[in-house]
């Protein structure tokens, strides 16, 4: 086995495990507490539990198995043949043999806004797609590392992961509505089932709480998985200084964008290679705590030191 | 990759895999014997150049270790360095038409500098150039990560001849470990020393 010097980042894997831990130890908090709330209860608390969960289930499995069609369809976006974009083709090809991966769709989105994502659930499904305004701005070698760190994600299957960890706080949330729902229609009803209030209000309580905490993590673990991706991007190409002006110019290129494209843009925040959305207002600690990647700096924090270590004289042991 | 790898969000850079270069002068012999694709001579080594002083000191080396034997019986030609447009870096290295050999294990002395010093992750392809009566242009390739090789037949512009690369492909079956998966077969337009 050959030396190498793409050593991984365990200080990045250990709090990525240890965010995805809490998720798992929320997740299973809640479910004990629902089993709690409902060996209580009766008929009424269970529907709605059940319900959610369904349509919880449901509305995830969907988004994760047409994730590449609806990340098209909202982004407007348009498959290109190797003939039609023979240089992007080029770029995806090789970066796709030297990590050795099947090579996913390409698409071209018509939008102005400098940005590129992958989606789909696996690499033989998913789909990446660049904006136009990206491949006007950039040169070569920053649009590869951008590539790069897409390809990273696919690589990662960042779209599943992340699905599944969203998933608690999808039924979460739907709990909060249907509890809410139930409580605002099922008053009447309430005269024959003297426990079914206070049941209601407590799966609602717990719902908030359990949909705040998740939705925390989740961003965490988004922000986690963005620096993975930039890494393990940066060392595909083995060029660190190209991705961070890569970044450098569509950071500075979002804040320059009207801001009725970047609502439009907002649902595929979680997959843009920089966020379209920046969170106004709230000062600078709580937009970091709400956000889906890593500030700037981090990023070029991270970078700088991958750059060191490709450049030590001699390869570590 | 594997489930933790995922969970973690890592992945391992993929080593190159160097030994089943060696079976391509054999190879380059069933083919002539069943196509009349002849070897020119020339091959080259695709790498993706690392920024830094660290791996262009290598590089460096690499040439000057190659260059030793240049002009002498066997030796070849001095090898070329060429930057493609895509930022990729291909180091040529000419040899007589029958010293495929030769031809190979210069090859191989590039693989092993930047294995040697940790960047085989670097390593994309190697491609070594053949021709036939009609001028026709082939090259093998082989695929650092994969261990395989397949051909790839430019024509005119940026088309291919799929017909001939097939009939390469059945006729090298015994010969070589041919990709499978056609989906890998990416072009390589203007490749140098082809």
């Amino acid at each position: 086995m050959a030396r190498t010097r793409y050593a991984p980042d365990r200080g990045l894997t250990v709090r990525m495990t240890a965010t995805m831990f809490l998720l798992g130890l929320v997740f299973v908090a809640f479910v004990a507490l629902l089993i709690g709330i409902m060996t209580a209860a009766h008929a009424s608390g269970a529907a709605i539990v059940l319900v959610a969960l369904i349509f919880g289930g449901g509305t995830a499995v969907i988004s994760l198995f047409y994730s590449d069609k609806i990340a098209l369809a909202s982004a407007g976006a348009r498959e290109v043949s190797p003939q039609e974009a023979p240089e992007l083709h080029g770029m995806v090809d090789r970066l796709c043999a030297l990590a050795d991966m099947d090579k996913p769709r390409v698409a071209i989105a018509p939008a102005d806004m400098p940005n590129a994502f992958a989606t789909g659930r696996n690499s033989k499904n998913s789909v990446l797609v660049v904006t136009e305004g990206i491949l006007r701005r950039l040169e070569p070698d920053e649009l590869e590392g951008v590539l790069a760190h897409e390809l990273s994600h696919v690589a990662h299957k960042d779209v599943q992961v992340m699905t599944y960890a969203s998933l608690l706080a999808i039924v979460a949330g739907l709990l909060i509505r249907f509890a809410f729902y139930s409580e605002l229609f099922g008053g009447g009803r309430r005269s024959n089932n003297q426990n079914a209030f206070p049941i209601i209000l407590a799966i609602m309580a717990v719902s908030v709480v359990v949909y705040a905490i998740s939705f925390l993590l989740i961003r965490l673990l988004s922000r986690y998985r963005e620096l993975a991706a930039d890494r393990s991007g940066a060392l595909l190409t083995g060029q660190p200084s190209s991705l961070a002006s890569a970044l450098q110019k569509v950071s500075n290129g979002m804040a320059r964008i009207p801001t009725q494209d970047l609502r439009a843009a907002e649902p595929l925040n979680a997959f843009y290679f920089a966020p379209a959305m920046k969170l106004t207002g709230g000062g600078r600690s709580l937009s970091a705590l709400f956000s889906t990647h890593p500030s700037l700096d981090k990023r070029l924090e991270q970078l700088a030191k991958i750059q060191q270590q490709l450049g030590q004289v001699g390869p570590p042991r | 990759m594997g489930f933790l790898d995922t969970l973690s969000g890592r992945t391992k850079p993929v080593q190159p895999k160097l030994d089943d270069l060696f079976a391509l002068p054999s190879a380059a012999i069933t083919l002539q014997a069943a196509t009349g694709f002849t070897p020119t001579g020339s091959g080259s080594v695709c790498f993706r150049a690392v920024e830094g002083k660290t791996f262009s000191d290598i590089q460096a080396e690499v040439r000057e270790l190659l260059n030793m034997d240049a002009g002498k019986p066997g030796g070849g030609l001095p090898v070329e360095v060429t930057k493609d447009s895509y930022g990729f870096t291909w180091l040529v290295s000419s040899h007589m038409s029958d010293e495929t050999d030769a031809l190979v294990t210069d090859l191989h002395a590039v693989n092993s500098a930047l294995v040697d010093n940790g960047f085989g992750p670097q390593l994309l392809c190697t491609l070594v150039a053949f021709r036939d009566e009609q001028e026709r242009r082939l090259a093998l390739v082989y695929l650092y990560k994969r261990g395989t090789f397949y051909p790839f037949a430019p024509t005119s512009g940026q088309r291919r001849d799929n017909a001939l690369e097939l009939q390469v492909k059945n006729v090298l079956a015994d010969d070589l470990k041919i990709e499978q998966d056609l989906a890998k077969w990416f072009p390589v337009w203007g490749a140098p020393g082809l």
